[in-house]
């Protein structure tokens, strides 16, 4: 009965959702008051309504109600409490519903704190918020209904796969979905600029919050991703240019884009039309992730749904949202005034060079996705576009916004001086190359590539503090005058510091996993002796073990260092019980940032058993980079002209009275 | 059902360890084999979803793996040994594609885009230096500010 209320009520909120698409937009065209505080209303009704139809299938996951049809494919009695709530969203129904269920959530948070909003405009939004939601909604009740019944319950479910029973999985999906429906928020809020053929600066306070909002999850979710590959695919990569990881990849390329000319358009009022352009492309990118992950389009390791009519009703919404943002760009982009005169050489043109090379970086990563595929339906010839091409294209486009990131923050709005800041970059860059140096000889030598990579994530991060350092003047000033300036600097320059910084450490960390990683392959028996990355392990042998829902075989080692015994570490290979499936848990043991990953592979038939054994140097430097950066990303968020939000008419106008005394 | 089944062990089979190269495939050489294993990255093992033969356990890699080793040993360069490889499977065991008329949108596309944006940033520069520099401010303009400077 509950399973059945749970349908009904998604069945309901597509109904709200209609109502919250169409009588709030009529309601602004015509000046009806009434009409457009019904979006408001509407748009809670509807969250509460999915948020009720979730719980009711998390309810089904967490008491083991194989009757309804996706718990019994994708969950067990036996399994852990903790995956049977994951395994929810571990699945295609699932996991759209948990999509539907954050946008709507994030439409009623605009509902509830966008009191100072013009009516007309959180009308708007509201409404573009609904039109979405309403095309989900009927998405995952024509094709992907989680509460489908089975006639005669079976006595016990399927599992979910097991690679996906994993912590790390367990809150991927719901942090990359945060990042992509984020991103709609500031759709709606552009088609809304477009429809009301307005847009100010109000407008950009407002879209900045959730872009940051929105890009700090995307890269948390992407880091956990990530990560999540590092340890539980057991082959120690992470990062495969892999379609799905290609998917999330580009919104949050576009993403970064839209954070940096949003900024623009708040503070200076210029790029108007390409912030409105990003903000739908940024949308589009998400929803072509989500097309490309659950159409089974691109049959990958993540794509766990293939069903054609699913996917050709997926691509009917991404061609009518698109399509449709993208003409009514068309129509109206024009009627948005622009402002604000800058020269190349300054802050703006600064931004606009991060904007270009970024949207060429997210256009290239789009190209090599979905190349293979084009060419294959046009001429029939197949190519592969794997790891090698975005390393090269990707990695020569990122070098010159790499070197030139640390000139964005210092250069003045309107007309910088170039040499100046150069000048002031000197010291970061003499602290990246001799970083270098030293890692040279303490590596004994090393390929130059690698070194000036090296170099160049130290300049990084030399260079975002450096923006710090001079704005508060430490050094130069008093040292109490120098503490009260950095103190009274808004956060969000931390915010960018602390991001351009994270930037550098995630460099740092890729460039030496990949210059200086170690991999030894052997044959152990126990007793025997392998060296990586300075330490030595002994292999002492198997165990046999039993998990809930699965058995391993669990190989020992002791980890000395210089013949004194320094730590010890397992390696398993599981057997899930259920879907007869193995998967490998990496020993992993950390040293500092480098890791000593172990994974075990096949028994030989002399008794033996094939170890890898990898050193990887500075390896958490890549998600560490990620947590610096998202940490930015919440310091920028707790900015006060930001988490004042949009500011009431009397305050705008004080505003704009600083903004000209500055 | 048994044939659903399996086509879903063989879909996630991909998914599982991938545990490339084994120790009996190795080469005595350790320069040879470093050459072995930057080859065996470049090329795509056919039955996976996007996993080059240097990461994959599948069969058909192994053969691709040894294939590759042989033909180091024998004396062949690092292009002969791709070239052989793609005479024998085509180009889609290339994970680099090579630049032909077929690939020319793929590898031109950063370019084209860099170039297009590049010159419509400095046309639009042109553009606005060469208007006038903001118009004057109109009366009701003037007086709010007026009003704002006041306060």
């Amino acid at each position: 009965m509950i399973i059945e209320l749970g349908h009904y009520a998604l069945v309901l909120a597509l109904a709200t959702a209609l109502v919250q698409a169409i009588l709030p937009i009529a309601g602004a065209r015509r000046g009806d008051r009434a009409l457009m505080e019904l979006a408001s209303s509407a748009a809670l009704v509807c969250a509460l309504l999915v948020a009720f139809s979730f719980a009711v299938l998390t309810f089904a996951y967490v008491t083991s109600d194989f009757s309804v049809r996706n718990v019994w494919e994708n969950s067990h009695s036996l399994k852990p409490l903790i995956y049977k709530i994951s395994g929810v969203w571990g699945n295609h129904e699932g996991s759209m519903l948990l999509w539907l269920l954050i946008l709507v959530f994030f439409s009623a948070l605009v509902a509830l704190f966008g009191r100072n909003l013009p009516e007309t405009l959180k009308a708007t939004v509201l409404a573009v918020q609904a039109w979405i939601a309403a095309a989900f909604a009927l998405f995952i009740l024509l094709t992907s209904n989680p509460f489908a019944r089975l006639i005669s319950a079976p006595g016990e479910g399927k599992d979910l796969n097991p690679v996906l029973q994993d912590v790390g999985l367990a809150i991927h999906p719901p942090l990359l979905y945060l990042g992509y429906v984020g991103f709609s928020v500031c759709f709606s809020f552009a088609i809304a600029a477009l429809i009301e053929g307005r847009i100010d600066a109000a407008w950009a306070r407002w879209v900045r919050p959730w872009t940051l909002a929105a890009w700090t999850f995307l890269t948390a979710g992407i880091a956990m991703g990530s990560y999540w590959a590092y340890y539980e695919l057991g082959w120690g990569g992470w990062w495969f240019w892999d379609p799905v990881e290609n998917a999330s990849f580009m919104p949050w390329l576009a993403g970064t884009a839209l954070l940096h000319s949003a900024l623009v358009m708040e503070k200076r009022e210029a790029l108007k039309i390409w912030t409105v352009l990003l903000a739908i492309m940024t949308f589009s990118l998400s929803l072509l992730g989500t097309f490309l992950v659950r159409s089974g389009v691109l049959t990958s390791v993540h794509a766990f749904a293939t069903d054609p009519t699913r996917g050709i009703f997926i691509l009917a919404i991404l061609v009518v949202f698109i399509g449709g943002a993208f003409s009514l760009f068309a129509l109206r982009a024009s009627r948005l005034k622009s402002g604000g005169l800058f020269a190349p050489i300054s802050r703006e043109g600064a931004l606009v060079l991060n904007n270009l090379i970024l949207t060429t970086a997210a256009a290239t990563v789009l190209t090599g996705t979905l190349y293979p595929l084009v060419l294959e339906a046009l001429t029939g010839e197949k190519i592969s576009v794997g790891a090698p091409f975005f390393n090269m294209t990707f990695g020569l486009l990122m070098l010159p916004l790499l070197c030139a990131v640390p000139f964005g923050p210092l250069l003045a709005w309107k007309r910088g001086d170039l040499t100046g800041v150069a000048q002031r970059l000197f010291v970061a860059a003499a602290v990246g190359l001799l970083v270098a140096a030293v890692y040279y000889y303490a590596m004994n030598g090393g390929p130059v590539l690698a070194l000036l990579g090296i170099a160049l994530g130290v300049y990084l991060i030399v260079g975002a503090l450096t923006d710090l350092v001079l704005r508060s003047g430490i050094g130069k000033a008093d040292g109490s005058v120098a503490w009260k300036r950095l103190s009274g600097l808004p956060r969000s320059a931390f915010g960018t510091a602390l991001a351009h910084a994270g930037l550098g450490v995630t460099l740092i960390g890729i460039v030496a996993v990949t210059a200086f990683e170690t991999e030894t392959v052997v044959e152990m028996k126990p007793g025997m002796m392998v060296n990586a990355g300075g330490y030595t392990l002994r292999f002492d042998g198997m165990r046999q073990g039993r998990g809930p829902n699965y058995t391993d075989e669990t190989g020992h080692f002791t980890v000395s260092r210089g013949g004194v015994a320094v730590t010890e570490i397992w390696s398993s290979k599981r057997l899930y019980t259920a879907r007869r499936m193995p998967t490998t848990e990496a020993g992993i043991r950390t040293f500092g940032l480098s890791q000593l990953y172990v994974s075990l592979g096949d028994p030989m038939t002399d008794g033996g058993i094939v170890v890898r054994v990898w050193w990887k140097p500075l390896i958490l430097c890549i998600w560490g980079g990620a947590l610096i950066m998202m940490a930015g990303g919440v310091v920028s968020l707790s900015d006060r002209r930001l988490r004042v939000g949009a500011p009431t008419r009397a305050k705008r106008a004080a505003g704009l009275a600083l903004g000209a005394a500055e | 059902m048994i044939r659903l089944l399996l086509a879903l062990f063989l879909c996630f089979s991909s998914v599982v360890p991938a545990l490339a190269v084994n120790p009996d495939e190795v080469l005595a050489d350790p320069a040879l084999e470093a050459r072995a294993r930057a080859i065996s990255a470049k090329l795509r093992c056919m039955v996976c979803q996007n996993q080059s033969i240097d990461d994959s356990n599948a069969e058909l890699a192994k053969d691709l793996r040894v294939l590759v080793r042989e033909r180091l040993t024998n004396g062949d360069t690092d292009e002969a040994v791709i070239a052989y490889v793609v005479s024998r499977y085509g180009e889609f065991v290339l994970l680099k594609p090579r630049f032909e008329t077929k690939t020319m949108v793929l590898w031109g596309m950063p370019v084209i885009l860099l170039l297009c944006g590049g010159v419509a940033l400095v046309l639009a520069a042109r553009r606005r230096s060469a208007g006038t520099p903001g118009s004057p401010l109109s009366d009701k303009e003037k007086e709010e500010l007026d009003k704002l400077l006041r306060s």
